[in-house]
């Protein structure tokens, strides 16, 4: 690899980059973006080569490549802020599952097609809100630009997503009970991404993150205008919410992931090509 | 002084129009409008690239291929900057680039939708046709879409109606 920086004019304007004090928190909560996109892509790539179809086999690659992208981005900058010499690499390979922070809907298994593609728009309508708000309201110059770049892409996978969703819901009986079965499934996952706690609202308090409560409402009615096209039955969103993630407390799917993710580095530490 | 001994920056800027892209050679990473700034740093040449897809695997061959066409040129001193905004557009794909893109049979993508959020979106969800995207190989426009994920991230697949060949087509961001 040629010596690549990452643009640094930004940066030295990024008084957010230099708050000491929001420091923990920012960097807690920029793990969490990468995170999710880490793991959800990782869990798509494992489509690779056993799609249903070739296009849809394309559609799930490409859809987790763009998530890995994020994942360099998100964690890169974690790293950075952080200080101490690790890179997004260091990050994604070396920490243990309890230093993970993504939510616990993107480490649930892959399922059949049903299940990641719901679990897909599910995550896609809320990661869309977040990256829009940010790119255009974040007071972080450096979280702007990764936003702006990212939710370009992401604008591609909902439309994919929620265009499955209608599909496979109004398709056939079977693909229809799958869908239904799916979306019962993922849904108690769902209140994660909305639920804050004191890093979310650190963040919020700072005016670099939104107030997700306030995302909640956008994305119900995204999620509903899709379900109903799709004939599926939505879920009560005031239902029981599995929580954890976030702070480091996953289901044990988590760390078949990891072993599997981490596995070269662990073995033969320092590796590289 | 030997900053005379530099070359200038229109020099390095045809330079870099030698480079190709490595997925799609036929177009330059300056027709494709990823090379986002050409500078000095008191005798140190700066590079600034923008990635097209964030994970896109050609963004570290990109950078290679850059460096290696500035050392070949002669330049020892450089340095490659990784530029995210403002992100980078297909409207930026200059006009003789997509000539070139026809030519080498991936549709190139529809002018200035890329800009405007809306009327993108409005595009896509409004139906594949009314983008009227040409066959690159016959011409026809009418053509369907098969897939908005293709081969590369920035191509979605496509299929002609009339001569019935499959084509790429790069698609707008």
């Amino acid at each position: 690899m040629p010596d690549v920086e990452t643009t640094v004019d930004v940066a030295a304007n990024d008084p957010i980059m230099t708050d000491a004090a929001l420091r923990p928190a920012f960097f807690e909560w920029l793990c969490r973006l990468g995170d999710n996109a880490l793991i959800l892509g990782h869990r798509t790539s494992e489509w690779c080569g056993h799609g249903p179809v070739l296009e849809e086999d394309i559609a799930l690659a490409n859809t987790a490549l763009d998530l890995i992208g994020h994942t360099q981005m998100w964690l890169g900058l974690a790293g950075e802020l952080e200080g101490e010499g690790r890179d997004a690499d260091t990050l994604a390979y070396l920490r243990d599952a309890m230093k993970f922070r993504n939510i616990l809907l993107v480490e649930l298994p892959k399922g059949d097609m049903a299940v990641t593609m719901m679990r897909e728009f599910l995550f896609d309508a809320y990661h869309h809100l977040l990256l829009t708000w940010l790119s255009s309201n974040s007071s972080s110059p450096r979280v702007a630009e990764i936003a702006a770049k990212a939710v370009k892409e992401v604008s591609y996978h909902l439309d994919r997503a929620s265009d499955i969703v209608v599909r496979l819901g109004d398709g056939t009986a079977e693909s229809h009970r799958r869908m239904q079965d799916a979306l019962e499934l993922l849904w108690p996952y769902t209140g994660e991404m909305f639920k804050a706690d004191e890093v979310d609202e650190r963040l919020s308090d700072a005016g670099v993150a939104p107030d997700l409560a306030q995302l909640r409402g956008a994305w119900e009615t995204k999620v509903r205008d899709i379900l109903e096209e799709a004939t599926l039955t939505m879920p009560d969103p005031a239902g029981y919410a599995h929580l954890g993630g976030k702070q480091g407390r996953h289901t044990e799917h988590l760390g078949f992931i990891l072993a599997e993710m981490q596995f070269l580095q662990r073995a033969y530490p320092g590796a590289s090509w | 002084m030997s900053t005379t001994l530099l070359p200038t920056i229109d020099e390095v800027w045809s330079w870099l129009a030698e480079v190709p892209d490595p997925e799609i050679p036929v177009v330059s990473v300056t027709e494709l409008g990823i090379v986002r700034d050409v500078r000095y740093e008191h005798e140190t040449l700066v590079v600034a690239v923008t990635p097209t897809y964030s994970g896109c695997p050609a963004t570290a061959v990109i950078d290679l291929m850059i460096e290696d066409k500035l050392r070949e040129k002669g330049v020892a001193d450089m340095r490659l900057e990784r530029r995210l905004s403002p992100p980078w557009t297909t409207d930026w794909v200059t006009k003789a680039a997509r000539e070139k893109l026809k030519a080498f049979g991936i549709a190139p993508p529809i002018d200035g939708t890329a800009s405007d959020g809306m009327s993108a979106k409005a595009a896509r969800l409004s139906g594949q046709n009314s983008l009227s995207v040409a066959c690159p190989r016959c011409g026809s426009v009418q053509t369907e879409r098969i897939s908005q994920f293709g081969s590369t991230p920035c191509k979605a697949a496509w299929r002609c109606k009339d001569c019935l060949e499959p084509f790429d087509y790069f698609k707008c961001i």
